[in-house]
């Protein structure tokens, strides 16, 4: 398996682990129906912000300690250059977890249309996010394995 | 996804010259051997490019290299 493959793999998962964490961390401190709707936005404000702050980190650190762990177990260096081939790839990948995200965002559009309480919108937009991110991580994996 | 109808000679070429590695003709043309690996493979088409950097590396015109046609690629 190439050094590409195994990243893909590398992040998808940790975009999974660092996801599931942060939602099985933050679901207690949700503020409950009977709450005031400034505080409802306050929490998912705050979640979104976080989320994005924590994964950035997390998945700086994770890229660093596989390089790492990459070196040390095959002795060979990551590419230090992107090529045509993964240039390719990556605006393939960015495509499909694009169309995702737009379709999550027009299904929490559509929730606040239909009359859904505010959290499904957020949830829908959140769980979309996470959806592009975990699309483009294995449309880039199915690339480098398959081919374009 | 089917495979792509431009083929090439390149295996057998870098074991003609010299039985050079996939990472020396990559380092060559200026490629990681990720993309060479997937070009022997028949899974990506090269820019055009990077088909005529190839085949300068071996020395040879772009024809002797790479070929297009279905019944070729499946050859």
């Amino acid at each position: 398996m190439t050094y590409q493959e195994k990243k893909s793999i590398v992040t998808l998962f940790s975009t999974i682990l660092i996801f599931v964490l942060y939602c099985l961390y933050m679901y207690p401190k949700y503020p409950g129906e009977s709450a005031d709707i400034t505080e409802v936005f306050h929490y998912w404000g705050s979640f979104v912000l976080v989320l994005t702050l924590v994964s950035i980190v997390a998945h700086i650190i994770i890229s660093i300690a596989f390089n790492v762990f990459f070196r040390v177990t095959t002795g060979e260096k990551e590419p230090a250059f992107e090529d045509e081939l993964d240039k390719l790839i990556r605006l393939k990948s960015i495509r499909v977890s694009f169309a995702v995200f737009v379709i999550g965002f027009l299904l929490a559009m559509g929730s606040l249309v239909l009359d859904y309480p505010s959290k499904v919108m957020f949830m829908i937009l959140i769980a979309s996010g996470f959806a592009s991110d975990v699309t483009g991580s294995l449309s880039r994996l199915y690339h480098y394995r398959r081919g374009v | 996804m089917g495979k792509n109808l431009v083929g090439n000679h390149i295996r057998k070429l870098r074991f003609n010259n010299n039985e050079m590695t996939q990472q020396q003709l990559a380092d060559k043309v200026g490629v990681t051997r990720q993309t060479i690996v997937a070009l022997e493979k028949g899974n990506y088409s090269p820019s055009l490019e990077l088909a005529f950097r190839i085949a300068h590396a071996f020395g040879l015109p772009l024809e002797e290299v790479f070929f297009y046609g279905e019944e070729n690629a499946n050859s």
